[in-house]
């Protein structure tokens, strides 16, 4: 591609696009969708499905507008009788041989056929009585059931193994109407991103094991989200229906992970719904467990923070939001404090296709922005600064049965938790807090992305953001503080201890996020202006 | 031609001259007959002058489309240092086609002469010559005579002495109909299911193997020798019609009539001396109905329009058919349009390469419905269906066997109307469907 821009009309819409594109992708610039099965822009296109048919004036035939490249003057029309005729008979011939099984279908309601064939498909059928195509279900892999019935064999899933995983196990096999498509003989669909082709698939022939008859598309509640699996920070949608999250699924970011998810972070979500949770302020006392207001659990965890002496030891999940560490940081500010995050580590699995994605080694979505916090990824050191602190403060930490034995070596434990834990009953301040699933938050990537996730589901009981808990804290234990009453100004106000975020606003993040490398955003630009001479 | 009968005055036999005789299959038997002079004076010309030569010919290519070989040859690259490929396309399985098996089975050393040429003409060192698999005698033979020409250095690291390096590899099918389309092929080649690709790009610019690629039919190459020693004048000056259409063509025609065999005669010759005087003629007391002239892939033509039409690429375009490889099928008063046209859909439903919806789900379905309407089981409304789902499949899809599957349908359904609605009224014919 280069940047000269090509003017063409899709639909009487005119549109500029750089020399090189699809008529596909221009007529997305212009706002008309073409239908279509077998592109992806994430995958090469074979122009097989026919269904992206468009007439081009003075072509001789309908071109397929996935393959086909823009020209100068082009008038392209998608809605003109020719092309929706074309499509018709292609959702027809798709529909000869496809069941009628939508209502016990995953896909119903996400699916691309059912959308199409509701949208400019007949309504009755002219095939007559034969019977429909039969092939017997599949066990395809670990995780995924192929239903040749509903297969419309547009090779997504060919594709992505064979060109983006590149690990090609699956084949078109037999010919005609009889085609289906097969795994290779002895070989599994287990590779760490065969997810993928479930999402792929636009109708229900490639299906999650995991999700089989969990929900229907339409009582689902989707939430943008970022992965908290690993260092790569892909961009996903959390699925609940009602408040329990049952599905994690890859949201589209070129910059990121394009259009894909490892298996990995895609099954880990079951902790998202555990029932164990803390949802009461505790305050110990001996034996005793005093349940508090939160008026009265921020004054004391204020007056700890703010009046207590000693080494101060912060030790964090690496799943805390950037809000979480920054203002757990600003709380203990002026004292002595060594903070870390606990970084599990992981083989790497790389997707083959797209440079740069892999699920990483270290199994924590928030690294970065945790050194950018002022938190270390020397666990162990951290941890041996507990003995004979003056104050631990536990941030959710997932902690073996040692390590919180050693917690009793510190003088005082604030133990901010979302899982009510047992183990860490010698804390004297218990505060419940919500995970990533339940607060607005940002993550930064390894390559210094800030990206923001949203809440997906209620917090349980009393429990709240640990921003919100450590700004509070840090309003009571000295004058004139004002805290930030939302995560959007928690976010904000980072930028006043942290030089890099400074100026970034969630605005700024997007859905995409934004590179912290990258200039600084306009409001940022705006506030630093020298003030405009007061005389002219 | 010579063989299994001799030829008739009418023919003018340049390709099938040694059909029959057994000496020609050797190298020195060919070289006795004249053979690889052609090759010898190509590698003294420069390729240029070769293309130039077989664009003033006027050949065209014989596998069915009849697009100019000389221009054809020009649009491969020139100067870039890339690998090209020449491949020959012997996956002749065009029903009511079989001149390409003749060529190779009875002057095997022609057409390695003109892969020999023509690789030299467009820069190729490697030529693959694709042949179907069912073939089982052309190969042997066809092996036999490549490893007879590497023997006598007429191809090989240095062609001739003559410094060209011209390899050749033989490559069996595997038995799809669909590897004679070139991209198709060319994806058997390297190893891959047979599924034609999209165009463009054309193999000239991605070819096989990604590199610029020729392709072109055995009965196409097999012609430039005589073209380089004959001259370019002599081979345009065959031609009795049109004077797009030059040389001469091997005519395969079987069917309902008493000599079937190949027959080569210039182009723009008479349909019905074809038919009617070399072929034999049609059984005593038996009159001609219908002509499917391209191998199966082409409209069906009427008798009135066959006994009309000239044999040229125009004069058979201008009766609405196609010349196509030239396959004449020919049926007469007993044949049963109805069955014909649904034995014609199920062999395009069995080897549509399942890519496109059209052609996959379309070829499948109109073969039930001709066989309903076979079985006496038809309804009106089925004609409409037909040309409607016809009309769909024709001109939508990444290759033509879809549109192939629809011509014989569409102008059946046109010319031979009364009997498909004799089925309609009388319920099942003479023919079962199978």
């Amino acid at each position: 591609m280069t940047d000269k821009l090509i003017n063409v009309t899709i639909d009487d819409i005119p549109v500029s696009v750089p020399a090189g594109t699809t008529i596909i992708e221009a007529a997305k610039q212009a706002g008309v969708l073409v239908p279509h099965y077998c592109y992806h822009p994430s995958l090469p296109s074979p122009a097989l499905c026919r269904m992206c048919l468009v007439e081009v004036e003075k072509a001789p035939k309908l071109m397929p507008a996935c393959v086909t490249e823009v020209t100068e003057g082009q008038v392209v029309r998608v809605q003109s009788e020719p092309a929706t005729r074309a499509r018709e008979a292609v959702l027809e011939f798709l529909l000869i041989n496809h069941p009628l099984d939508c209502p016990i279908c995953d896909q119903a309601g996400e699916c691309e056929l059912q959308d199409y064939v509701f949208q400019e498909g007949r309504a009755g059928t002219r095939y007559g009585d034969y019977p429909k195509r039969f092939n017997p279900v599949e066990d395809f892999g670990p995780d995924i059931l192929y239903v040749p019935n509903r297969c419309i064999l547009c090779t997504r899933c060919v594709r992505f193994m064979d060109d983006v995983a590149q690990t090609p196990v699956l084949n078109v096999s037999e010919r005609g109407d009889r085609a289906f498509i097969g795994i290779d003989p002895g070989q599994r669909l287990d590779h760490p991103w065969a997810g993928n082709v479930v999402d792929l698939c636009p109708v229900g022939s490639l299906v999650s094991k995991d999700f089989l008859h969990r929900a229907r598309a339409w009582d689902l509640d989707k939430t943008p989200s970022v992965c908290p699996g690993c260092t790569q920070g892909c961009n996903i949608t959390i699925e609940t229906r009602d408040a329990a999250v049952v599905r994690l699924r890859p949201r589209p970011n070129l910059e990121v992970n394009r259009h894909f998810m490892c298996d990995q972070g895609r099954s880990d979500y079951r902790w998202m719904n555990r029932g164990d949770r803390a949802e009461v302020p505790l305050a110990r006392d001996g034996s005793r467990s005093l349940p508090l207001d939160w008026d009265d659990a921020l004054d004391r965890l204020g007056a700890l923070a703010g009046q207590g002496t000693g080494r101060v030891v912060v030790l964090a999940s690496g799943r805390a939001s950037l809000e979480s560490l920054g203002w757990t940081i600003r709380l203990v500010a002026g004292r002595e404090v060594t903070a870390a995050i606990r970084v599990p580590l992981g083989d790497e699995a790389p997707l083959a296709g797209v440079p740069d994605l892999a699920l990483r080694r270290e199994r924590v979505p928030n690294l970065d922005g945790a050194r950018l916090a002022g938190y270390s990824a020397s666990w162990d050191d951290a941890l041996r600064g507990v003995d004979g602190a003056g104050l631990v403060l536990v941030l959710d930490a997932d902690l073996a049965e040692p390590e919180a034995a050693r917690l009793a070596r510190a003088g005082t434990v604030v133990v901010l938790h979302s899982v009510d834990d047992a183990q860490l009953a010698g804390a004297s301040l218990l505060l419940p807090v919500t995970t990533m699933a339940e607060e607005n938050g940002t993550y930064v990537n390894r390559g210094g992305r800030v990206q923001r996730f949203h809440q997906a589901r209620p917090a349980p009981g009393l429990a709240r953001p640990a921003w919100w808990i450590a700004a509070e804290a840090w309003a009571r234990a000295g004058p004139g503080r004002v805290s930030p009453a939302t995560a959007a100004e928690a976010f904000t106000r980072l930028g006043e201890t942290i030089d890099a975020l400074r100026g970034l606003t969630y605005e700024d993040l997007g859905l995409t996020g934004r590179l912290l490398a990258e200039p600084p955003p306009r409001s940022a630009r705006r506030s630093d202006r020298p003030p405009a001479p007061s005389a002219r | 031609m010579g063989y299994p009968h001799p030829p008739d005055p009418k023919e003018t036999v340049v390709l099938s001259q040694y059909f029959g005789d057994a000496a020609a299959r050797t190298y020195q038997g060919w070289v006795d007959r004249g053979g690889y002079a052609a090759l010898r004076k190509a590698l003294a010309m420069t390729p240029d002058a070769i293309i130039e030569e077989v664009k003033a010919s006027g050949l065209r290519g014989r596998g069915g489309a009849g697009f100019p070989t000389g221009l054809k040859w020009s649009f491969m690259p020139k100067g870039d240092t890339r690998p090209h490929y020449l491949c020959c396309n012997a996956d002749e399985s065009e029903p009511g086609t079989f001149k390409d098996r003749e060529i190779m089975r009875w002057t095997p050393h022609a057409l390695i002469e003109g892969c020999a040429i023509a690789s030299h003409a467009i820069g190729a060192e490697i030529c693959y010559i694709y042949i179907r698999g069912e073939f089982t005698e052309p190969l042997k033979i066809m092996q036999k005579a490549v490893a007879e020409a590497y023997a006598n250095g007429a191809i090989g690291p240095n062609a001739f002495g003559s410094g060209r390096r011209i390899e050749m590899v033989i490559h069996r099918g595997a038995g799809a109909y669909i590897c004679g389309e070139e991209t198709a092929l060319m994806n058997s080649l390297e190893g891959k299911r047979g599924n034609p690709r999209i165009k463009p790009p054309f193999p000239a610019a991605v070819g096989l193997f990604g590199m610029p690629t020729t392709i072109n039919n055995v009965e196409t190459l097999a012609a430039v020798p005589h073209i380089l020693t004959r001259g370019a004048a002599w081979y345009k000056g065959l031609c009795l019609s049109s004077p797009k259409s030059t040389g001469t063509k091997l005519f395969s025609v079987c069917g309902h009539v008493l000599k079937p065999g190949n027959y080569e005669v210039t182009m723009g010759f008479p349909m019905k001396e074809l038919i009617y005087e070399l072929a034999g003629g049609l059984r005593p007391g038996r009159i001609l109905k219908a002509v499917i002239p391209g191998g199966s892939s082409v409209p069906i033509m009427s008798r009135e329009e066959a006994e009309g039409a000239l044999c040229d690429y125009e004069g058979i375009a201008e009766k609405g058919s196609m010349l196509g490889s030239a396959g004449f099928i020919v049926m007469d008063d007993s044949a049963d349009i109805v069955y014909e046209v649904y034995r014609l859909a199920r062999f395009y439903a069995h080897e549509s390469c399942a890519q496109c919806t059209q052609c996959r789900e379309g070829t499948a379905w109109t073969t039930r419905i001709l066989e309903r309407i076979l079985g006496g089981e038809g309804k009106p409304a089925d004609f409409d269906l037909l040309l409607e789902l016809s009309e769909q499949m024709t001109g939508k899809t990444i290759c033509v066997l879809s549109d192939s599957c629809a011509a014989p349908i569409v102008s059946g359904l046109r010319k031979f109307r009364g009997e498909f609605e004799r089925y309609l009224k009388a319920g099942a014919g003479d023919h079962t469907a199978t």
